[in-house]
């Protein structure tokens, strides 16, 4: 670390001799920067945890454009939306093909816990709607009262989930129905629900006795290959010129229900509020550790000052000394936190994790703020008389 | 001898200085006119409080002038930008009673701090200038030591090492003996006088040492914030 930085600085490494020249202090200040890194991580993880689940029913499927009813600001909320609003949309000529996707939660009495499974109802012989991980399963479903359930749903242990095959199926009770469980997919514990089922719209209609086939929650629509998706939807809107449907492309429906419950939800903005208290405390702490720094040091820079150093040499110092505090601080930071949102994800089943942006994001953010609070403090030095510091 | 005003290191005429704003606003020094004449070593003396370590401190360049002229080698210091200041203050050499030296740094570090000042000096050149100056000031077996493990005197002999390593046009020392006991004062005057008349570097030199006073070539005396008497020169 010295000789690198003797070697990009081209002088005697100031800053990393009065860094490591006090040790406790030293020290004192790593974990600082370590700890203002991990409360970071953790806050930016929660929340990169809620976008992650948010999206996650939208990889199930594939699909171009979505109809949903205007008061369905998530997949999993809002009322339903009549089936021949599909009809009407095929009179379009880029419309090939369309799907009603039927949602619900149905509750899997399990005693002690219950697991609430966020069910999807689909028509089993349209596997072009659903995306690769789910396809190899759908054909299961062609048999009524069959669901296909999340392995990674919260409260089914792995061992439990390994088993279910179509040779060893699971029988439970939901909605006053016996389902069995022939396969299972990949899909995790949200916010909203303990994990995601897939059934065909016969058994949805049977497992919810008020819900009819002619109004799913959404319809699914493709487009011919190679057609501006944009288009289509401005066309769809003319042409079903109904206020209670929303008409959007899939992924600006998954963008859409993002920011819904990022800054509408309660939920969502207590973890916006989450990561800004702990940017804002990563900041106040990291400035506190340089600038006692360079107030300790005030004398000696007023004797560089006086023996003709001038301010990129202080600011050269302050650079070094972020660079020491922000990667010696970052390491076990960035320990810390993977450990910390692995410990959570373990207990919460939701996908909180490290991310390489996090980490590069959180990196940047330490050592460039690091800089500004030096530059800051640095700021009375500069303006001072040498002979007004002693 | 006439020495001519191109020769004048340092030339100061009617400087004033103030303390202070408002009601609080006291006058430190009143119509200094002086001139300092290249290699000369001058003597700066007069009760505490008489104004010696402004004096000093404004003609080295290390606190704004406020009133008056201060010519340092040739370069107006009134109304000078913090730039000139920064270039001017490398061509001079300070020693200040303490906080001489940085902490963290050893002994040789902090003198090739007075080298490395101008830029583009390799390492090894600065090492060696660094080390040849201890060995000068008879610390060649201190040059990794830190500060905190050094005498009081020994620290002095290294800002003296450090303030003369950049072969300054001017040292400027204010009671840098104040604070050591007879025998290390000795040894720095000594130095400061030896090493000064060997390179032929102007000193203004605040003290109340009697050795050194013989080889002066002048002695100023400052009383509430005048200069009261000059005498040799
Ligand atoms: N930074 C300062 N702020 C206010 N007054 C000062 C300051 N420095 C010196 N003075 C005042 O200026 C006068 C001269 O001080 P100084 O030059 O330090 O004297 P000396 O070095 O001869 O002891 C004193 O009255 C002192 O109180
Ligand atoms: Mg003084």
């Amino acid at each position: 670390m010295r000789r690198l930085l003797q070697w990009i600085f081209g002088r005697i490494p100031i800053g990393w001799l009065q860094l490591t020249h006090k040790r406790g202090r030293f020290m004192a200040a790593l974990a600082g920067v370590a700890f203002a890194n991990v409360l970071v991580f953790v806050q930016l993880g929660i929340m990169n945890s809620m976008s992650t689940a948010t999206l996650r029913p939208y990889e199930f499927f594939r699909a171009d454009i979505m109809i949903s009813a205007s008061d369905a600001n998530a997949m999993t909320e809002g009322g339903n939306v009549a089936r021949q609003w599909m009809l009407q949309a095929f009179a379009d000529p880029d419309i090939t093909d369309g799907l009603g996707l039927f949602v619900g939660k149905a509750a899997w009495d399990r005693g002690e816990r219950d697991i609430t499974f966020t069910t999807f109802g689909i028509d089993p012989g349209r596997p072009e709607f659903l995306a690769p991980i789910i396809t190899s399963e759908i054909g299961l479903l062609q048999v009524h009262d069959v669901a296909v359930v999340d392995r990674l749903a919260r409260g089914l242990s792995p061992e439990e989930a390994a088993a279910i095959r179509p040779h060893t199926p699971l029988s439970f009770e939901t909605q006053g129905r016996t389902l069995t469980a022939l396969g299972t997919f990949a899909g995790g514990g949200g916010f909203g629900g303990d994990g995601y089922m897939l059934v065909s719209d016969q058994t949805f209609l049977s497992l919810f006795a008020t819900r009819s086939s002619s109004a799913p929650d959404h319809i699914l629509l493709h487009v011919r290959p190679g057609v501006d998706v944009a288009d289509v939807v401005q066309r769809l809107r003319g042409l079903i010129s109904d206020t209670t449907v929303r008409i959007r492309s899939y992924a600006d429906a998954a963008q859409e229900e993002l920011r819904y419950q990022q800054t509408q939800r309660p939920t969502g903005v207590i973890f916006g509020f989450g990561v800004l208290i702990g940017v804002l405390v990563g900041l106040v702490i990291v400035y506190q550790v340089l600038s006692a720094d360079v107030a300790d040091h005030m004398r000696e820079y007023a004797t560089f000052k006086a023996m003709g150093y001038g301010p990129q040499f202080f600011f050269g110092i302050v650079v070094e000394e972020a660079l020491v505090l922000g990667i010696l601080g970052f390491v076990p930071g960035l320990a810390f936190g993977t450990a910390i949102l692995t410990f959570m994800a373990k207990v919460t089943t939701l996908p909180l994790a490290m991310t390489s942006s996090m980490a590069v994001m959180v990196f940047l953010g330490t050592v460039v703020f690091s800089i500004v609070s030096g530059a800051i403090a640095t700021r009375r030095l500069t303006a001072a008389d040498p002979a007004d510091l002693f | 001898m006439a020495v001519q005003d191109g020769d004048m290191v340092v030339k100061a005429r009617g400087l004033n200085h103030w303390f202070g704003e408002g009601e609080a606003r006291k006058q430190a020094l009143f119509d200094i006119n002086l001139s300092l004449p290249r290699g000369s070593l001058t003597v700066l003396m007069g009760p505490s409080g008489s104004g010696k370590t402004t004096l000093l401190t404004l003609l080295g360049c290390l606190r704004t002038v406020q009133d008056g002229s201060v010519l340092l080698a040739g370069t107006e210091l009134f109304d000078a930008s913090e730039a000139k200041l920064t270039k001017l203050r490398q061509r001079l050499g300070f020693i200040f009673q303490s906080h001489n030296l940085h902490e963290s740094l050893t002994a040789l570090q902090n003198v090739m701090m007075g080298v490395q000042v101008h830029n583009g000096v390799p390492d090894d050149l600065a090492k060696r200038a660094g080390a040849r100056a201890l060995d000068l000031v008879g610390l060649s077996d201190r040059l990794h030591y830190l500060p905190g493990n050094l005498s009081g005197g020994q620290k002095q002999r290294v800002a003296v090492a450090r303030a003369l390593v950049g072969n300054p046009e001017m040292v400027l020392a204010d009671e840098p003996t104040a604070a050591l006991d007879k025998d290390s004062a000795a040894d720095v005057v000594d130095l400061l006088k030896r090493l000064g008349a060997a390179r032929n570097t102007t000193t203004l030199l605040v003290t109340h040492d009697n050795r050194i006073l013989d080889r002066a070539d002048s002695i100023l005396t400052l009383e509430d914030g005048r200069i009261v008497s000059v005498s040799g020169g």
